[in-house]
């Protein structure tokens, strides 16, 4: 178990060893850009040379990576171009922002795909079931900004109920709680018809097992056999899928970020992207990879929990 | 559909096993098997109505549309809603919802199914390898793979089409590399299922290549998962093209492409509503046709 955590962590600092590395190569092999960015379409040549070569970056890629990654495992990750502010301040702050609304999304999800999930799939092909599954189908497929304008739409545009963009500040008149509202319900309604399909069927596979026939045959009542029998065996499949969603929920927020103007991670790395801020990008790249090899680790655990057959 | 399936829950499988592909009845026309197909499952039904409809869309766009799509006409702003002349009314710079919305038709339709071509080829030929030889081979692509899978996917696109522009090759490009890893893992998973299998072994008997091994003994074992993922993954890509021109980093303007249409024109949701409403309506319809196509072969394939 020990030596399991362990190996797990060490190829989790590899992967990152490696993604740092590429990252870093894809954006500097043209270092170039970097200071005529910084310096504005009106600097002179002499100029960016200049600056050039006072950034160091004249010198050979593995050098200049070499620097990188001694400064980054200090926490240093240098400045972002973007904001004028070193780059750990900005990814905290917008980490934080996006973990926030990430925590809300998942305290909603999981109870609202589970419920769903079990009741379509503890009775298949019955009119329930059909209408849950179509249902969760729909949600499923309309991306999150068609989604996001629909629902605006209605309950803001419509309405009037509802803010329109969530910037985490009152200045707008609207409460803080009243702006997580409609992104919550997006990335409920999108991810959640995702899991629901997920949970109802292996919830459809477990109720066609022997031992819930057992279970029915002997007359036992049909809720005991969903709550005592079913349940729990058909959670185990859709956990990891459930803890996998933690990863979309950190780092593939962008698009709702987007639609709200909400001020989280996703939208950060957006606009790093459009303003070639590199030093933002790759730190919040590896941000986003540490984040998933995370989930990973503690789906593995969560999955033996469940099942105490499975170990490793 | 299997009639006692229903009564006691857990009753016999309704055809839970359905180990070999199965043989396709000589002398049925393809009008007659789509037939056939579609009173099975009404869900597969609707979507592949829905789909055929957009392709349709895309195959006709010039004949069809009623107006050239980047025709810009701002004395048309002054009253841009639904009219006789524009049935979705005009966008911000007075060009023709609708022409605009049969011409994204074209532009989704042809950049999804070539990505999507893109990595199920690269997907299957590393999964084949992968499966088939193990070893190094193996462990080398899985790890490459899993390495591309822990980025979370819109970021890797963000990164890419940062360093290296929005375009319709790149987009196509970054979607076949992320998408291929895991068509690679379900071609892995059949073969390493299947390799072992006598009539595989015969054929390595009999002197075959390794080539014709992979790819006419081991991977038409793969025909039923992959065709329901490929589905599934025209679905996912639609949304990610649609993502991308959202965000502002999709196919560059001024062609029309449903997320873009959204994006320019979301802004004005507030005043001009049905500017943002139709285009989202399209691509949302387009990525239901093909998720209810995915859900309805995966029903049949259960039930057969």
């Amino acid at each position: 178990m020990l030596r399991y955590t362990a190996k797990q962590l060490l190829y989790m600092a590899a992967t990152l060893l490696v993604v740092s590395f590429l990252v870093f190569a894809l954006n500097e092999l043209t270092p170039i850009d970097v200071a005529r960015k910084l310096l504005g379409p009106y600097a002179t040549q002499d100029q960016v040379d200049t600056l050039y070569k006072q950034m160091g970056l004249d010198r050979s890629l593995l050098a200049r990576y070499g620097e990188y990654l001694g400064n980054a495992l200090r926490g240093d990750f240098g400045v972002s171009i973007l904001y004028s502010r070193p780059v750990a301040e900005v990814l905290w702050d917008r980490l934080g922002n996006t973990l926030l609304l990430a925590a809300i999304c998942f305290a909603v999800i999981v109870p609202f795909s589970v419920l769903l999930g079990v009741i379509a799939g503890m009775r298949e092909r019955s009119f329930i079931d059909r209408a849950v599954s179509v249902f969760a189908s729909v949600c499923a497929s309309i991306p999150e900004f068609a989604l996001g304008v629909f629902l605006l739409a209605i309950f803001v545009v419509e309405l009037g109920i509802l803010p329109g963009i969530s910037p985490l500040s009152t200045s707008g008149g609207w409460p803080i709680w009243s702006q997580f509202v409609l992104p919550v319900a997006v990335v409920t309604l999108y991810d959640g018809g995702y899991l629901i399909s997920m949970i109802r069927t292996s919830m459809v596979e477990v109720m066609r097992q022997p031992f819930i026939r057992t279970a029915t045959l002997k007359g036992m009542p049909f809720s005991d056999v969903v709550v005592k029998h079913a349940l729990r065996n058909a959670l185990v499949t859709p956990f990891t899928v459930i803890l996998l969603q933690l990863n979309y929920l950190v780092s593939g927020l962008v698009v709702v970020e987007m639609v709200f103007a909400y001020p989280g991670f996703g939208r950060m790395m957006l606009e790093a992207a459009l303003n070639k801020d590199i030093a933002l990008i790759e730190a919040g790249a590896l941000c986003a990879v540490s984040v998933t090899m995370l989930t990973q680790i503690v789906g593995d655990f969560g999955y033996m929990a469940l099942d105490p057959r499975i170990r490793v | 559909m299997s009639e006692m399936g229903r009564s006691i829950p857990g009753g016999p499988p309704s055809g839970a096993v359905a180990a070999k592909p199965e043989r396709r009845a000589k002398g049925k026309t393809v009008a007659r098997r789509i037939w056939l197909a579609s009173r099975q499952s009404p869900i597969a039904t609707i979507g592949g109505i829905i789909v055929a409809f957009w392709i349709a869309c895309a195959l006709f766009a010039p004949w069809i549309a009623p107006y050239p799509p980047n025709k810009l006409d701002a004395l048309l702003i002054a009253y841009p809603y639904p009219s006789a002349q524009h049935w979705l009314g005009v966008d911000n710079l007075g060009r023709d919802i609708l022409s605009r919305i049969i011409w994204g038709a074209r532009t989704v339709l042809t950049v999804a199914p070539v990505a999507v071509l893109g990595a199920a080829s690269l997907g299957i030929v590393l999964g084949l390898l992968a499966g088939y030889r193990g070893g190094w081979i193996d462990a080398l692509i899985m790890r490459i793979g899993d390495t591309l899978l822990a980025f979370p996917r819109i970021i890797l696109y963000l990164i890419i089409i940062a360093r290296f522009g929005a375009s319709a090759l790149n987009i196509i490009l970054v979607i076949t590399f992320t998408a291929a890893p895991i068509i690679a893992r379900i071609v892995r998973g059949v073969t390493l299922d299947v390799r072992n299998r006598d009539y595989v072994s015969a054929a390595r008997m009999r002197g075959e290549s390794t080539f014709y091994i992979m790819f006419a003994e081991i991977l038409p074992n793969a025909r039923g998962p992959l065709t329901v993922d490929l589905f599934l993954r025209l679905g996912y890509t639609t949304v990610t093209i649609g993502a991308l021109g959202f965000l502002g980093v999709g196919l560059p303007p001024p062609d029309p492409d449903w997320g873009g249409m959204v994006k320019e024109t979301y802004g004005m949701i507030f005043i001009w509503p049905h500017m943002t409403l139709f285009p989202a309506a399209a691509i949302s319809s387009l990525v239901i046709g093909f998720n209810f196509l995915a859900t309805g072969l995966q029903e049949m394939k259960r039930d057969v």
